[in-house]
């Protein structure tokens, strides 16, 4: 044999072996991003092939719609953006704040119940969105288990998922500011007012929330124990010789030696929370008044029930970019720090 | 926080706190099983209770005689079964090209395996409708199996295994005469048992729990999957009331199979999220 029919035979094998995966990938995955571009700059509106000669290109019309112009369309994206932004700004600090809490209690070799403690943690995270979403509609019903737990303190829990109202707004409005000052209500962005920018997320939005805190925190805390466990304990034993106490070991010590995971966390968190769709598919399908719709779910129910294929692939494109642009900054973010 | 340290009373806090959060994370499921064996009257009246007063399986008796419950269950196991057979055979066939055969052109296709890494879930919906619908898959049961048979990350994951298998184990059975098939099957695909596992359990629970791919590629109500069938249920589609036992129910059940999947690799997958996480 020589070398050339081996390299022949290798090159053949190789491919043999590779092309059922990059058959599955290249076909449903790559092909399908180049085919719905296409579909975010053309006017087809779900019949026939977007590929037929009745369909034409439209340049930015569809990405134009949602981003200008004062339509429904717009301020549908708006609200979109809103809601998912309050999402993620809560979402992400808290699931990581709670991750690393768990984390560092059950992290020790000495904790009793070590494992009992992480399986409860880690649990939900392994069970479907729809199962917990269906479960969270049930706790937080109005006369659920939830408020009947806040009822034994005297508290009297909101009309959770049926409740539009944004939890700012009725901060503002627990301290007498009931309407938007001038300022706020005339000028805005992407068709929705400054007020109502400041709304923050609605009370169903704040469940919903509750609910990916309650099912990621427990994936999250993995990382963190498993990081924690890289660590060692010497530098630990070090710091308390020099007698620093179990809180300044932590934030000073340890806290540091976590950044990368940390990073990792957030990175992580950032792109699963612009994408939450089961949630909003199972429990709410955007209501109450909008409040709970989503990029993710906009994309889908202006193709899918609207019919609007132009502009739901547009605001995919659009999703993707602002996870790709987050993502980047913070790298660069984590790069600049020492 | 060090146990070994901690005063008596620190230790009390500590203990305190994680029953605590424990209570927190554990007693939805017990809330979700009690109500789903309590009439509808009491789940209502009394959501917190975890001893139902008025003991009944109707809701499971209706969910299992008198629902499309059963069909939903078919289908998420049949799925599940091939989807997970699929990618165990590609994903170590692709992984195992990518780690151990020099052939041209693998550097493109590793490539196309990282970009394929990177695109997000949720911008992938009109787009693998598209596909699955121009390809004439809308509405069979071929749609729902085929796109889901390779995964990137489990690509990686046999990828990485077989780096760290010695390359000397495979010469002694290439000078034997043995062909690049054979090779693998017979030789490097028992070794990478562990990779194996991992690549199983990551399967059953990400189509077992799957439900974005399944809205977009059909709609036909005979192919249902138990997600998109609890979903629908949880919209109301029972009719009127808020039907909570039955819903609850479905959920319970559902959940039963990743359940007994965790707790038998409980361990395993322990540690295999730690390195890839599910979103």
């Amino acid at each position: 044999m020589s070398r050339r029919t081996i390299t022949r035979g290798r090159t053949r094998d190789g491919w043999l072996f590779i092309s059922p995966a990059v058959a599955v990938l290249a076909v449903f995955l790559a092909f399908p991003v180049l085919m719905a571009l296409w579909v975010s700059v053309s006017d087809w509106r779900g019949v026939g092939s977007p590929f037929a000669g009745d369909v034409s290109f439209v340049g930015l019309d569809n990405y134009r719609s949602i981003l200008t112009g004062g339509t429904l369309a717009q301020r549908d994206f708006g609200t979109a953006l809103r809601n998912n932004f309050y999402y993620v700004l809560l979402v992400v600090p808290l699931q990581t704040a709670l991750a690393l809490a768990l984390a560092a209690l059950v992290h020790a070799k000495a904790l009793r119940g070590r494992g009992f403690f992480r399986t409860a943690f880690y649990f939900p995270s392994v069970t479907s969105a729809v199962a917990i979403t269906v479960l969270w509609l049930f706790l937080f019903d109005t006369r659920g288990a939830v408020n009947e737990v806040l009822g034994w303190i005297g508290l009297a829990g909101p009309n959770w998922f049926q409740d539009p109202r944004g939890i700012l707004h009725l901060g503002l409005s627990a301290v007498g500011v009931d309407g938007a000052p001038a300022a706020m209500s005339g000028g805005g962005f992407l068709g929705i007012t400054w007020w109502d920018w400041a709304a923050g997320p609605s009370v169903a939005m704040f469940a919903l929330i509750l609910l990916a805190v309650f099912t990621t925190s427990g994936t999250f805390m993995l990382l963190f124990i498993a990081a924690l466990n890289n660590i060692g304990e010497e530098i630990d034993e070090a710091g308390m010789i020099d007698g620093a106490n179990a809180w300044q070991r932590f934030w000073h010590l340890t806290l540091p030696m976590l950044r990368p995971t940390l990073f990792t966390v957030l990175t992580l968190g950032l792109i699963g929370t612009w994408q939450v769709f089961d949630q909003i598919y199972t429990g709410t399908q955007g209501g109450p008044a909008k409040t709970t719709v989503t990029p993710a779910y906009l994309s889908y129910e202006s193709a899918f029930a609207d019919q609007q294929w132009g502009q739901g692939a547009a605001i995919a494109f659009i999703l993707f970019a602002i996870i790709v642009v987050l993502t980047l900054v913070q790298r660069a973010a984590l790069r600049s720090r020492p | 926080m060090s146990v070994r340290t901690a005063s008596p009373r620190q230790h009390l806090l500590l203990y305190g706190l994680l029953a605590v959060l424990a209570v927190v994370y554990i007693a939805p499921f017990l809330i979700d099983i009690a109500t789903s064996f309590k009439t509808e009257a009491e789940a209502a009246e009394s959501p917190v209770s975890l001893v139902p007063q008025t003991f009944t399986t109707a809701a499971y008796e209706r969910l299992f005689l008198r629902s499309d419950f059963p069909l939903w269950f078919a289908n998420s196991a049949v799925v599940t079964l091939l989807v997970t057979l699929g990618r165990v055979l590609f994903d170590s066939m692709a992984g195992y090209a990518l780690a151990r055969i020099p052939f041209r052109g693998r550097a493109v296709v590793f490539a196309l395996v990282v970009a394929v890494m990177a695109v997000p879930n949720v911008v992938l919906l009109i787009p693998k409708f598209l596909v699955i619908n121009q390809l004439g898959m809308f509405n069979s049961y071929s749609g729902l199996v085929i796109p889901l048979l390779a995964d990137a990350a489990g690509i990686f994951i046999m990828k990485n295994f077989f780096e760290s298998i010695p390359v000397s184990v495979e010469e002694q059975a290439r000078i034997d005469g043995a062909g690049t098939f054979r090779l693998f099957w017979s030789v490097v695909l028992p070794m990478a048992r562990p990779a194996v596992v991992t690549i199983v359990i990551l399967s059953f629970q990400g189509s077992w729990n799957e439900l974005n791919h399944f809205v977009v590629a059909s709609n036909d109500q005979d192919l249902f999957t138990l997600t998109k069938g609890v979903a629908q249920l949880a919209s109301g589609a029972l009719s009127q009331g808020t039907q909570y036992p039955i819903k609850l129910a479905a959920a319970a059940v559902m959940t039963i199979p990743v359940a007994v999947v965790f707790f038998v690799f409980q361990k395993r997958i322990m540690n295999a999220s730690a390195g890839a996480v599910k979103e």
